[in-house]
């Protein structure tokens, strides 16, 4: 497949592995962490770290939208969707988020609530089109990627003057997590979790450029180099880190020029500052209560906000005493840390979010790379 | 002697659907079974007109194998195929994978109140040119109508009688450590075709279901080893080559090492799976094998699948190694190392 392979060669990936070999010092230890999801379904997919030389370590961050959504907040739609009665549309990897009372969207469907896969935002509203005598919900989820479509169908949908839909809006904001990570206790004060750069964010940084990251590099000394989704793009990334750490340097760089400018893309960001606002708080799984770190919609769109429409409270819900989730999120653990880690905990049966979607950093772990916990004769 | 038909007017196949009398037992149900299932799939067995059918033994020194198989798929059709004749192939590929020949099916159709006769019809005779083009007759079966909204449209069951030869052994628990692991052909097609179609997914694709009666060509394969050599044969259908070949591991107790530049997958199918965020490796084949062969009948057994019409991009793709923990482990093309896990969950899209 032309535009993607080039991404994917091996012989060019054993070329900068043999770089980073090289310029990596042995006598010291290369902390990195992926912020993304997505960066993490690379990693282990295309068996990245088989690359590097062991002196160089990938954390997990917390850059993947299902993983990071509360109990509490899928606890809202299974209510609405069980005691409303409204259709509820989400996106697929949402449907198995485990939830309370040992449920979860996909289940709460079983029970006979009407939940919706759906593909994009704009399949939402033309639900609610389509279905004009029935509520229609859209749980939005994720990072600055999926929050231009969603602000954009809550304009389209006033415009059209629709009047049965409405936004259960979670999306949340990346700088605003790492912020949170570096003010961590782990790092700052007990550096139980060194950190020595970040793979930026591929998607996100295409929204919203790779200015934001500026304030990481300056303001905690910490190397970020933005990077693509394909596994070269991730090893030309780490091999960029290293040279910086070796140099001394703390700047953002660009691995991914083909897609992310410094400013990134002002019309989509124009679409999210027209409909949403910042939230001074909202609840993540893994980092807590997180300040200024989510969207809500503005009160001129105040009919399609779901949480005024259907007056929703917020019921913070924790997680199962032994999941590790949080702090895997915040890289302080490893997947093989937690005790219910392919145990209890699966994908076929997942206790906390990390296992839920492929990009977490636990189904990752399981899915494409448990055989490395174990001895493997072969 | 002609037997005079009980009904005046034949089935409106244009504009008719099938209401609650259709599978009441009556005249209606007479008639529909007469006029759309009797003709299509005519043949001696069938036309013995009793509740089931008495089929001539095995030949000497067979045994018989039975498989059966539901089909629920949506849609209905499908670029490449419909259910009609996926309900064909998917029972006689069960029935060859075990090394057998598959000679007899049986059919049982659930009909929703309300399904067209046009689109009924559509699919008997699809799935009656399958049947007589894989050399099957279709020799008893059913039909209920269940109402509106309680059905998806069709749902068909079949079961499919084979013969197997004596002394022959072939399935999924025999793959021993070293034995070469080769897939008939590209993989995913049909997955992809039928995702194409799905509500709210629709997409253009050039890609058709790969559906199709496997036993000819596993008959061409028997013939060009010595027999034993060909330890497990099975169709990766729901769940895809990876789930396959974790079935396989886990029955056999061993473990594989793909080579994932070795697996061959369409650029087409490629691109769509890039689009979805989905992997080929755990989409519906419903066309293909996998055979896992004895290291020293492996050249023999690619050359046979090869020479088949369906097999020209036959490969081999791994090998089966001892493994006490059972993974199905792959050699990416990008030079790491993973696991190729059972499907979790239906194959869903990623979002970001």
């Amino acid at each position: 497949m032309r535009y993607v392979d080039e991404f994917r060669d091996g012989a060019l990936a054993g070329n900068i592995a043999a770089v980073i070999a090289r310029e990596a010092d042995p006598a010291r230890t290369y902390h990195f962490m992926e912020f993304c999801g997505g960066h993490t379904h690379a990693i282990s997919r295309y068996g990245v770290t088989d690359l590097l030389p062991s002196n160089i370590r990938m954390i997990h961050g917390p850059g993947c939208p299902v993983c990071v959504l509360p109990i509490g907040r899928v606890d809202q739609a299974i209510r609405l969707a069980i005691e409303r009665g409204v259709i509820l549309c989400t996106y697929a990897d949402v449907m198995r988020v485990p939830a309370s009372d040992g449920l979860s969207l996909m289940k709460a469907k079983a029970h006979g609530a009407d939940v919706r896969m759906i593909y994009s935002a704009a399949d939402a509203l033309k639900l609610a089109q389509t279905n004009p005598e029935r509520e229609v919900v859209f749980l939005a989820i994720g990072f600055e990627t999926t929050t231009p479509p969603t602000a954009l169908v809550v304009q389209q949908a006033q415009a059209a003057g629709v009047k049965n839909f409405s936004v259960l809006c979670n999306h949340v904001l990346t700088p605003s997590a790492i912020t949170h990570i570096l003010e961590s206790a782990e790092v700052r004060q007990y550096g139980t979790v060194p950190i020595d750069g970040f793979v930026g964010p591929a998607h996100v940084s295409i929204v919203i450029g790779s200015q934001p990251y500026s304030h990481f590099a300056e303001e905690y000394r910490k190397p970020v180099v933005i990077a693509g989704f394909e596994p070269l793009d991730v090893m030309q990334a780490i091999l960029m880190l290293v040279r910086q750490v070796n140099q001394g340097r703390a700047e953002v760089e660009n691995e991914f020029t083909r897609a992310v400018t410094p400013e990134g893309n002002l019309a989509a960001q124009k679409v999210v500052s027209e409909v949403m606002e910042l939230r001074q708080s909202f609840e993540w799984r893994g980092l807590g209560v997180v300040p200024y770190s989510a969207l809500k919609l503005r009160p001129a769109f105040g009919e399609f906000d779901a949480e005024l429409r259907f007056v929703l409270q917020y019921t913070p819900v924790t997680d199962h005493k032994q999941c590790e989730c949080g702090a895997i999120l915040r890289g302080v653990k490893r997947p093989t840390d937690c005790k219910l880690f392919g145990t209890i905990c699966t994908p076929e049966n997942p206790m906390g979010s990390c296992m839920v979607s492929s990009e977490g950093a636990c189904a990752a772990h399981y899915s494409y790379g448990r055989f490395r916990d174990i001895p493997v004769v072969v | 002697m002609a037997i005079k038909r009980d009904y005046i007017r034949p089935l409106d196949l244009k504009q008719g659907r099938i209401d609650m009398n259709h599978g009441a037992g009556g005249r209606a149900s007479m008639q529909l079974i007469e006029e759309i299932f009797s003709r299509a799939f005519d043949n001696e067995f069938l036309r013995q007109g009793n509740d089931g059918a008495a089929l001539p033994a095995p030949p000497p020194g067979h045994t018989l194998v039975m498989s059966t198989d539901g089909h629920v798929i949506s849609p209905l059709f499908f670029p490449g195929g419909d259910i009609g004749c996926l309900a064909v192939h998917g029972t006689v590929n069960d029935v060859a994978m075990m090394g057998a020949v598959p000679m007899y099916l049986a059919a049982s159709f659930i009909i929703e109140e309300g399904f067209p006769l046009a689109d009924l019809k559509r699919i008997v005779d699809s799935m009656a040119a399958a049947a007589q083009q894989a050399g099957v007759a279709v020799v008893t079966g059913d039909t209920k109508v269940v109402e509106q909204g309680k059905g998806d449209g069709v749902f068909i069951t079949t079961t499919g009688l084979g013969a197997l030869p004596a002394g022959r052994r072939i399935g999924g628990a025999w793959a021993q450590a070293g034995d070469a692991v080769i897939v008939s052909g590209p993989i995913g097609e049909h997955g992809v075709a039928v995702l194409s179609q799905r509500e709210s997914l629709e997409f253009e694709t050039a890609v058709i279901s790969d559906t199709a009666a496997l036993h000819g060509q596993v008959a061409q394969l028997l013939a060009a080893v010595p027999e034993g050599t060909v330890h497990t044969l099975r169709d990766p259908t729901r769940g895809g080559l990876a789930t396959t070949l974790n079935e396989i591991a886990r029955q056999s107790g061993v473990g594989m090492l793909l080579q994932e530049a070795s697996i061959p997958v369409l650029p087409q199918v490629d691109a769509a799976c890039e689009l979805l965020g989905l992997d080929p490796l755990y989409l519906a084949n419903e066309g293909k094998l996998v055979a896992v062969v004895a290291p020293e009948a492996a050249p023999a057994a690619l050359a046979a699948l090869r020479a088949h019409p369906l097999g020209a991009q036959a490969a081999v793709i791994g090998e089966v190694v001892a493994d006490e923990h059972r993974f199905v482990q792959m050699k990416t093309r990008f030079g790491g190392r993973r696991v190729v896990d059972w499907l979790s969950g239906e194959p869903l899209p990623r979002i970001c």
